[in-house]
């Protein structure tokens, strides 16, 4: 194996002065302390978690609605003692919105508050130096990012939503850790962010970007995780009525329904259960609070049927 | 382990999942920062670096238990896999059943212990009681012969039929059931199934071990590679690779109806609103920098599917109905016919139906499309949809026509298509058989294609997609 270091690597391109220490120790390091924030995760994100740190490269969740992707990142942020930047991403998201912008109103006002009052005016070159400069720029998430000087971890939600074009904006910061603005240079990452894209599979993602990014895909949770899950997440449960909501969510899952529950949905539907203090779940309770978990007429009707006639089985 | 890692990327490269050079580097890198000696961390970094698509996962999970598989420590009996005598070349599979239950046997569990002990490791959750059950059960039942070129699906058929799932399945029930409460029955019967599943898998994971140390990981891969659900030929996949295809339809329309509606939205841009262009100029001190537009109209055009579901492209009429329908609001109408040798309209089982699916497995059973003697005769067919919707045929319509074009030997009457062309926007035939096929035998697409915009080879999801992508 070779001895490259890519932290190393990495930090020696952008010029740091150090390479930044890593965060975790382990996948198994990443488990415990994602646990600390409550957020449970599972081998294959502990491992990723992990090797985004250590290799210094993005990682692209992707999963059905509502598994802890975001949270994930959140988790993450929390765990490394790292500040979360967020960029939400929706459809004609540009790089105005992105990357930078110049503020265009100070601008013209210090054009404007350069002329008056007679006097030599100024000449042209020092007042387009001057409004290029820091001041009159108005840095958005990707490029707050990669300036901040402390650590922090920067999350792009919903990546899925942007056009196809509008992926390319995301490249440079992806691979290269660094923001080219035409008027002022190139802006360099002052320490390694660690970067979470998140999509919901509502499209393809170009493969430009796919090659620069890990890649976790993040789905429902087996049984004793999503127990464990809830069990962190909502106070007062019992273990035992945890364990039934989780089974009975498996079998909402397995069947064939347009919008299967998410543990969202799950960890609403058990603080419910816990509020109108059930210790444990009966068929016509599960069929009551059913709208909870499923959010199509269609499915609720289809999941009562299923759950409480049919004694057939066995 | 980097000459594995190459032969392990050729051979994902080879069931189709691309793997740039780039990941492969990264995979190394991964490689170096991780434990070495745990399997699952292995498993997990080369996912990430090397697999890009959720959909891709399970195949690459099958080829990395090939290629990485687990050495057991301690769980193999001392006699077996290496020790039957290897099988005279002709010998068939029912000979070798009898024998290899016999060279198994010799390693001492009887059927009711190995049935005991599976019973207890999957009642208990124990995984390493399961792995020596599944590793008791295979030495026992699946009679593995060495040196067969085979991917291990018969000896896996061969030892769950010995193990009697079904009254494991019923055993692990009424371990939990309390009897009354149908949810609670529920529960418990998905639980059982649950565990009963992963004793296949672990079964699955034996025979491919034993194959491994027998034929060596490269050669085996071959054997059980499976195509990706994309690439599954719709004619002639079996009923898990149609449940596969079902499942991967769902997404894909979704996707599909995105891209269409985003390209419309992009490609059609409204003339300049005035009144918002000025109004949003006012930020920046009366100088227009941003330009705003109207909303598009957009023209959304209307489909006819005309579809062929007699016997032989039944399942692909199905899919390819399911998928128009699902991304119906693209269109600004859609209408369905079928037809085997009589025709009849079916758009009225898609209305008010949430799931596509539903209709499509109704139209199988009501459709009046069987006239005279139940073989495909598209002259007949065509010519009665002429007949009856040729008025509804306007410049706006797409006509798609999915068939084989295998005509029994029937009048073709491609003419009608030339007449029906002439009243429409464009007409499409969609043909799943591949293009080595067409002409042959009764297959007269030759005669058909002259008439129509474009005749498409369509026998997987991929190329369905890319067709329906480019409808407009």
């Amino acid at each position: 194996m070779s001895a490259i270091d890519p932290r190393a690597e990495l930090a020696a391109r952008l010029g740091l002065a150090a390479v930044p220490e890593p965060r975790f120790a382990s996948p198994a390091d990443v488990r415990e302390r994602l646990a600390a924030e409550d957020y449970l995760s599972d081998d294959a994100i502990a491992s990723v978690a992990y090797l985004a740190d250590r290799l210094a490269k993005p990682v692209l969740v992707e999963g059905p609605a509502g598994t802890g992707k975001t949270a994930l990142a959140q988790a993450v942020a929390a765990a490394a003692g790292a500040r979360l930047i967020r960029l939400q991403c929706y459809e004609g998201l540009d790089e105005s919105k992105a990357l930078y912008e110049w503020n265009y109103r100070k601008q013209l006002l210090r054009i404007q508050a350069g002329r008056p009052d007679g006097g030599a005016t100024e000449s042209w070159d020092r007042i387009e130096e001057d409004i290029f400069s820091r001041e009159f720029l108005l840095t958005r998430p990707l490029l707050e990012a990669i300036s901040a000087r402390e650590p922090v971890v920067l999350l792009i939600d919903e990546v899925d939503r942007v056009e196809m074009e509008t992926e390319a904006l995301l490249l440079e910061i992806l691979s290269e850790y660094q923001v080219s603005i035409p008027e002022l240079g190139t802006v360099t990452a002052q320490q390694i962010p660690m970067v979470f894209l998140t999509s919901n599979n509502t499209r393809e993602l170009s493969e430009a970007l796919k090659r620069r990014c890990l890649y976790l895909y993040v789905g429902y949770p087996d049984v004793t995780r999503e127990r464990d899950i809830i069990l962190a997440r909502v106070p007062g449960i019992s273990e035992q009525l945890a364990q039934q909501i989780a089974e009975v969510v498996r079998s909402l899952r397995q069947l064939d329904l347009k919008k299967a529950p998410s543990v969202s949905e799950t960890l609403d539907w058990a603080r419910t259960l816990v509020l109108l203090g059930r210790s444990e779940i009966g068929a016509d309770d599960t069929v009551a609070t059913l709208h909870i978990l499923l959010k199509y007429q269609s499915d609720i009707e289809r999941a009562a049927k299923e759950l409480r006639g049919r004694e057939s089985g066995a | 382990m980097l000459d594995v890692l190459a032969d392990f990327i050729g051979e994902l490269r080879s069931t189709g999942i691309p793997v740039s050079t780039t990941e492969h580097l990264d995979a190394v890198r991964a490689l170096g920062v991780i434990d070495l000696g745990v399997r699952r961390d292995l498993h997990d970094a080369l996912a990430a670096t090397l697999v890009k698509n959720g959909d891709h996962l399970p195949a690459f999970d099958t080829a990395f238990e090939v290629f990485f598989a687990l050495r057991d420590e301690e769980v193999e009996p001392p006699s077996d896999a290496a020790s039957p005598p290897p099988s005279p070349p002709g010998a068939g599979s029912e000979s070798g059943e009898g024998r290899g239950s016999g060279a198994g046997g010799s390693s001492s569990l009887s059927a009711e212990e190995i049935a005991e002990m599976l019973y207890r490791a999957l009642r208990d959750g124990d995984a390493s009681g399961l792995r020596r059950g599944a590793s008791a059960a295979v030495a026992r039942y699946a009679g593995m012969e060495p040196g067969r070129p085979v991917g291990g699906t018969y000896y896996l058929y061969r030892t769950l039929r010995h193990l009697d799932l079904e009254s494991l399945e019923r055993r692990l029930v009424g371990e939990h059931e309390s009897g009354e409460d149908a949810l609670r029955a529920r529960v418990a019967r998905d639980e059982a199934r649950a565990r009963i599943e992963r004793l296949k898998r672990e079964v699955e994971r034996v025979i491919r071990e034993r194959l491994v140390d027998d034929r060596g990981a490269a050669t085996l891969a071959k054997s059980v590679r499976r195509p990706l659900p994309e690439d599954i030929d719709v004619m002639h996949a079996n009923r898990e690779e149609l449940a596969q295809l079902e499942r991967a339809l769902r997404p894909l329309s979704r996707k599909l109806a995105t891209r269409l509606a985003r390209r419309r939205r992009r490609r059609h841009r409204g003339p300049v609103d005035l009144r918002r262009t000025v109004r949003g100029s006012l930020s920046t001190g009366g100088v227009p920098l941003d330009l705003r537009f109207k909303p598009p109209r957009p023209a959304k055009p209307e489909i006819m599917v005309v579809a062929d579901v007699s016997g032989s492209v039944a399942s692909f009429a199905r899919f390819t109905l399911h998928l128009v329908h699902a991304i119906s609001t693209q269109f600004s109408k859609v209408r369905s016919f079928v037809f085997v040798d009589g025709l009849d309209e079916v758009t009225a089982f898609f209305e008010g139906v949430d799931d596509p699916l539903e209709a499509v497995t109704r139209i199988n059973a009501e459709a009046d499309v069987v006239a005279f003697d139940g073989h495909s005769d598209y002259g007949r067919a065509l010519g009665d949809f002429y007949a009856r919707f040729a008025r509804d045929v306007t410049r706006r319509t797409t006509i798609l026509i999915l068939g084989d074009g295998r005509n029994n030997y029937h009048p073709s009457r491609a003419d009608v298509i030339g007449a029906l062309r002439a009243r429409a926007r464009a007409v499409y035939w969609l043909n799943p058989e591949p293009t080595s096929y067409w002409n042959s035998g009764d297959s007269i697409i030759a005669e058909y294609a002259p008439y129509c915009d474009r005749v498409v080879e369509c026998r997987t999801l991929r190329q369905l997609e890319a067709f329906v992508g480019t409808l407009e």
